[in-house]
């Protein structure tokens, strides 16, 4: 139906999945303080965005199914986003405690 | 079949009337799969959602129960599992291509790969049960502290909160990784009895879907449950 990619592609994605697990592993055993966090989560969208772009092939469907796939993770940032931004706020207020 | 096969007008018998034509019914059935993945991205995004509140209250209690985690088991599945979506994928470009004797093997090694994931998921289950790390089931949760542990006493309420997060996650994980087997069962099934062709092979397709986006969320749920203890220099 699509352009789909090459046996070459899929297992270069598979290669680089494989290399960022280990990246990941390595990367946890070094103390960065907050950092871990931020690198360990970037990493994972990286390998989630090479799954769905090459794997679930997201890059070549249709404009509307595009449009699908970005509200849902739009959609997934706002619940984490307002959440969030709940819990953390909480402290801010002139004498307020977490609860 | 053609010949018997007398229709209003000439079109390949997959394709239901409704759609004006393949690439409309294929475009369709896509997008349709990505709606239900989007209510799966919700239902994980909440358990996620409610992990990352708990662990900002308690830091170091979280990276301190992680280190009862074994990583090797992690990782190992990790390795499984990304081995299962390239087997997935060239499963579902076989079908694109009408190479049904591939097809119907790399769908066979996904889910070889599938199982070994879940055997290894139950091998890793059996050693928190015997270490009393199970909330609610265990024996007696022996949280006091050792050598390799020695400051976890203080965090016993805290860690049952993280190990109750990583039983519910990777549990709903693992019965997703189930149904997945069931469906792979299913399409190997179909594509024995010839159902698929290079013009239509879109239960292939969105069954890959479903399976790539299984694999997505243990890519999160690895380095979130298993490495968040070993770097930290713990009090």
């Amino acid at each position: 139906m699509h352009s789909q990619p090459s046996v070459k592609a899929y297992v270069a994605v598979w290669a680089i999945l494989t290399f960022m697990t280990f990246a990941t592993y390595y990367i946890a055993q070094i103390d960065l303080g907050q950092w871990n966090i931020v690198i360990a989560l970037l990493i994972a969208f990286f390998k989630m965005s090479l799954v769905v772009l090459i794997f679930m092939n997201v890059k070549a469907d249709s404009p509307l199914t595009k449009l699908f796939v970005g509200a849902g993770f739009f959609w997934m940032a706002i619940l984490l986003a307002l959440t969030l931004g709940d819990y953390f706020s909480r402290g801010w207020m002139p004498g307020g405690k977490f609860w | 079949m053609a010949d018997t096969h007398v229709a209003t007008s000439e079109h390949p018998p997959e394709l239901r009337h409704h759609f004006d034509d393949m690439y409309q019914q294929f475009d369709s059935a896509t997008l349709g799969m990505w709606v239900f993945l989007l209510t799966e991205i919700m239902f994980f995004g909440g358990m996620f959602g409610a992990y990352t509140v708990y662990r900002s209250m308690y830091p170091d209690a979280f990276a301190s129960t992680s280190l009862h985690m074994n990583p090797a088991f992690g990782a190992a599945n990790t390795a499984v599992l990304i081995v299962s979506s390239l087997t997935m994928a060239l499963a579902v470009r076989s079908a694109r291509i009408g190479s049904q004797k591939a097809l119907q093997m790399f769908l066979v090694l996904t889910m070889i790969f599938g199982i070994a994931f879940l055997v290894i998921k139950g091998f890793e289950y059996h050693e928190h049960w015997v270490d009393n790390k199970v909330p609610l089931f265990s024996q007696h949760w022996d949280y006091s502290n050792d050598a390799e542990h020695p400051h976890q006493a203080q965090y016993a309420r805290q860690a049952q909160i993280l190990f109750c997060f990583y039983f519910f996650m990777t549990g709903f994980h693992a019965v997703h990784m189930l149904v997945g087997v069931g469906i792979m069962t299913t399409i190997l099934l179909m594509a024995r009895k010839g159902k698929f062709s290079a013009q239509y092979f879109t239960p292939v397709e969105i069954s890959g879907l479903y399976w790539h986006f299984v694999d997505i969320v243990w890519i999160f749920l690895f380095p979130l449950l298993y490495l968040i203890g070993n770097a930290r220099k713990l009090i």
